[in-house]
């Protein structure tokens, strides 16, 4: 029997991914019948699906973003390489190394095996199990970063520029911006492995998602939230490291912090315009998505012959791809964002703030 | 030390705001770092290293054998930059070279020597062992594109504050020692003596005055104190002889370039003080924006020279043929000038008048008359003052004339950096003017960021808050709604500027938040208070 090609069995239409043989989505809009979720970001898990398939890390996630009753009518955990038929489809999550619960979502049609792969990276992240290559006929990848540009150096080396700068100003706080699901946790663990073993305080809106992470089994020391100075207009936290959603640093808010150096931990800080341009004082390439680099090394191994890119910089991901004779295409997915430029998190933050 | 640690001090300076904070960086570098390699960064950082070896076609050339040239172009869209997209995309080799990233003084040393047809290899092979902050501050280093955070004059007040100096004494030696300044280290680190600067045209710090408060006048005995015009220049000391010829800012940069006529026409043996102007024939002053155009700009062509003709109006002698004057008293000092400069006659240069006058109040009076151009008020001097650098308290006092005011609509306000980050500090307001449909229009004027206090700012940044029409980046735009009583200290016409006008120091003297904005001031209020020309 022939294979059929994936593009028989898998569409792209406005609400998304969408499998017919086995009648689901990944990762679609909101308000999908049938969904499986690759991650908790919120480009990718939407509210107010009917069937929600993912990790049981990311269902958590779901549920605790969300709000109780909104991630999904009914809620199926799914454990990694535990096979699920769905409808004609064998389903398979396998991690993807990008945040808590991160998984690719696995598909096996008639011989045929399209690897969807969500958000991933190849960086050793101490906060989540790492990537697994799967070999496959189609391999469906972000592009975030996909210029010879972004090449993210070992997370490790930013930290110690990060503790040396908490060193040489220690009548400074140090206040980070990261996203809160996921960058932040791997922070915290990154600090707490360089030695940093002093509280680490946190913006209300990164609370959440630490709690839950360590309710998982990860460990990340002691979290304090940010205090209110005891008078009016002195400041607090000197010496001290604080992370926050990205841009906080322009909120009211920040005003509390001693002298704050202001950082920001993205893969965005490699380009210096983009940093300048936030005029962050700090800026720490960390990121949780492949550089161009691991892109195109995770493509070769995965081996698959066709490359589906979602969003991001296509075009120079197929032009590079077209020179080492895989077929790219750009599948144009809606509503997926550049989930760490943060400006969209500096509305979420509020203006004030949660405490 | 490696390039990679220099690359890592120049990317901090770089982003660091604050003034406290790149002095704390500079210190840990002089203090850490080996020699001759601190010695080298501190001439980067002073802009004293120059390279002719290489044209950043070269860096191009370099990439283009190892990049995928439609990548490479996409990659320059977006990054901008030339030199940082060839720093990040510059491809590492699988295994790093066995070979430890160049030192600072190695590569400014074998740039140096090296023929320049084998640079090319050299820069490659550097290129590959260093990461991509290395190889940025590599490609800016040879190719003369270095952006420092820094300028020469924090960086030796860094070097005083680490050893412990007044910066004045640094001042003195630097420039009379060359890159990378192993006798000023070893100086400065209690194992040598003092460099001797000799006859080289250093930098001594000038003596700089205080302004004076109401306060102050009642407690001032006016029979001890000379008075001059102040200026609106640029504040330079002229240093020349035997060593060299070089103009000095106030804050000790080297404005030689800038400059050439004024430096040939320095062609004595002294060092003197005084007021950088652009003077028309007669000796007519220009209005400050003139002298702007040439400040702009660090090399001059024929026609700038022509059109904006510097001179320097001389008021004080600091040394003559060698000898140091400034321990005698200003009177002194100001017949050795005269005498000097009746016999030197130098071209381009005249003297800055005294003012004769019996009590303060004619002063005063002479002050509040002053509006031509090139006049900001008056300069107090005492007579037996010896020239002091730094501001000494109560010997020189400059006494500004009043400033001008208007009531302008706040437009647009945009955050501060560092401790402002989180503030809109700073304003950007304007006033009506016919719009040419039979209505009015805002036309911005200018920028504040100054002038108002805690609680001000504090309201004005709710303010701005609440009533944000459009956001964007750091800036927003506000709702005409608020009226601000702006002070300045002259309105100049100004091709640069839409409004045609640009203003002398503005700062915020009150919120007028009682008046609406529809009665705020018109343009051609502005207009109306433009400096004459000098009569
Ligand atoms: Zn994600
Ligand atoms: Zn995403």
């Amino acid at each position: 029997m022939p294979t059929p090609h994936p593009e028989s069995w898998i569409r792209v239409t406005p609400q998304g991914l969408y499998c017919e043989p086995g009648d689901f989505f990944i990762d679609p809009m909101a308000g999908a019948p049938r969904a499986i979720v690759s991650h908790g970001h919120s480009d990718h898990a939407r509210p107010d699906h009917g069937a929600v398939l993912a990790t049981p890390e990311t269902l958590a996630i779901m549920t605790a973003r969300l709000g109780e009753g909104r991630a999904g009518r009914s809620q199926q955990a799914l454990g990694y390489h535990q096979p699920l038929t769905v409808g004609e489809v064998r389903v398979t999550l396998v991690p993807a190394g990008h945040v808590l619960g991160s998984a690719q979502v696995v598909l096996e049609w008639q011989n045929s095996r399209i690897v969807v792969s969500g958000d991933y990276k190849r960086q050793p992240d101490p906060t989540c199990a790492p990537f697994e290559p799967v070999p496959c006929d189609v391999f469906v990848t972000e592009a975030t970063f996909a210029l010879p540009v972004f090449r993210h150096p070992p997370a490790g080396q930013e930290i110690r520029r990060l503790l040396d700068s908490l060193a040489l100003f220690p009548e400074r706080a140090h206040l980070v911006g990261c996203y809160a699901l996921g960058k932040c946790q791997r922070l915290i663990a990154l600090l707490r492995a360089a030695g940093w073993q002093r509280p680490i305080y946190l913006h209300g809106a990164q609370q959440s998602m630490c709690a839950l992470y360590e309710r998982f089994g990860i460990p990340l020391g002691e979290l304090l939230p940010v205090p209110r100075p005891e008078k009016r207009g002195a400041t607090v936290l000197a010496g001290e490291l604080v992370l926050a959603p990205p841009s906080a640093e322009a909120n009211p808010w920040a005003r509390r912090l001693a002298d704050p150096v202001t950082a920001v931990a993205s893969g965005w800080m490699r380009v210096r315009q983009r940093a300048k341009a936030r005029g962050v004082e700090l800026p720490l390439i960390v990121s949780d998505h492949v550089d161009w680099d691991d892109l195109l090394a995770s493509i070769a191994e995965v081996g698959a012959p066709e490359v589906w890119v979602t969003h991001g910089r296509e075009e120079a991901l197929i032009h590079a791809l077209a020179g080492r004779g895989v077929r790219g295409r750009a599948l144009h997915l809606l509503g997926r964002e550049e989930e760490e430029s943060g400006e969209a998190a500096l509305d979420l933050a509020g203006e004030e703030g949660a405490a | 030390m490696s390039l990679p640690a220099f690359a890592e001090l120049l990317e901090r300076l770089l982003f660091t705001p604050g003034r406290n904070a790149k002095l704390a960086l500079l210190k840990r570098w002089f203090a850490t770092q080996p020699d001759p390699d601190r010695g080298v960064a501190l001439a980067a950082i002073a802009g004293e290293l120059r390279f002719s070896t290489a044209k950043p076609s070269l860096v191009r050339d370099l990439v283009a054998t190892r990049v995928d040239p439609v990548l490479l172009a996409w990659s320059h869209d977006y990054v901008g930059d030339l030199a940082e997209t060839v720093a990040l995309i510059w491809p590492e080799p699988p295994a790093r070279p066995n070979r430890p990233p160049p030192d600072l003084s190695e590569v400014v040393e074998t740039l140096e020597l090296l023929p320049k047809s084998e640079v090319p290899a050299r820069m490659a092979e550097w290129l590959d062992v260093l990461d991509a902050g290395g190889r940025l501050a590599l490609i800016k280093l040879v190719t003369g594109g270095l952006r420092v955070g820094a300028s020469a004059r924090l960086a030796r007040q860094a070097l005083a504050d680490w050893a412990g100096q007044p910066v004045e004494e640094v001042e003195e030696v630097w420039h009379g020692v060359p890159p990378p300044y192993l006798p000023l280290f070893r100086w400065l680190e209690g194992k040598g003596p003092r460099p001797d600067p000799r006859d080289a045209p250093v930098f001594r710090s000038p003596m700089l005055a205080q302004p004076l408060e109401a306060p102050d006048i009642a407690a001032l005995d006016h029979a001890a104190f000379r008075a001059e015009w102040k200026w609106d220049g640029v504040r330079v000391q002229a240093a020349a002889g035997p060593g060299g010829r070089r103009l000095w800012s106030r804050t000790g940069e080297d404005m030689s370039g800038a400059f050439p006529e004024i430096l040939e026409a320095m062609d004595f043996h002294a060092v003197v003080d005084g007021e950088l102007l652009v003077m028309r024939e007669g000796g007519a002053v220009a209005p400050f924006a003139d002298l702007q155009q040439r400040l702009n700009r660090k090399v001059v062509g024929p026609k700038m020279l022509k059109d904006h003709p510097a001179g320097l109006r001389l008021y004080d002698l600091l040394f003559e043929n060698g000898e140091d004057l400034r321990a005698l008293p200003f009177d002194t000092r100001r017949e050795r000038l005269e005498g000097w400069f009746a016999r030197t006659r130098p071209e381009r240069m005249d003297l800055s008048p005294q003012i004769a006058f019996v009590s303060l109040d004619q002063l005063g009076a002479l002050r509040d008359g002053a509006r031509a151009a090139g006049i900001e008020g008056l300069m107090l001097k005492r007579g037996d003052a010896p020239y002091v650098a730094g501001r000494p308290k109560g010997l020189w006092w400059k006494w500004k004339r009043a400033p001008l005011s208007i009531d302008a609509v706040l437009m647009y306000a945009q955050r501060g950096h560092g401790k402002r980050s989180s503030t809109y500090s700073d304003y950007t307001f304007g006033l009506w003017r016919p719009d040419g449909q039979g209505g009015e229009e805002l036309v911005p004027v200018g920028k504040a960021y100054s002038g108002y206090t805690d609680q001000e700012l504090v309201w004005l940044d709710r303010w701005i808050r609440n009533h944000t029409l459009s956001r964007f980046g750091p800036v927003r735009e506000v709702e005409k709604a608020l009226v601000l009583e702006i002070v300045f200290d002259a309105a100049q016409r100004s091709a640069r500027h839409k409004s045609g006008v640009a203003l002398r120091f503005p700062r915020i003297a009150r919120l007028r938040a009682d008046k609406p904005a529809a009665e705020a001031d018109r343009l051609e209020s502005l207009m109306a208070m433009l400096e004459k020309g000098r009569e």
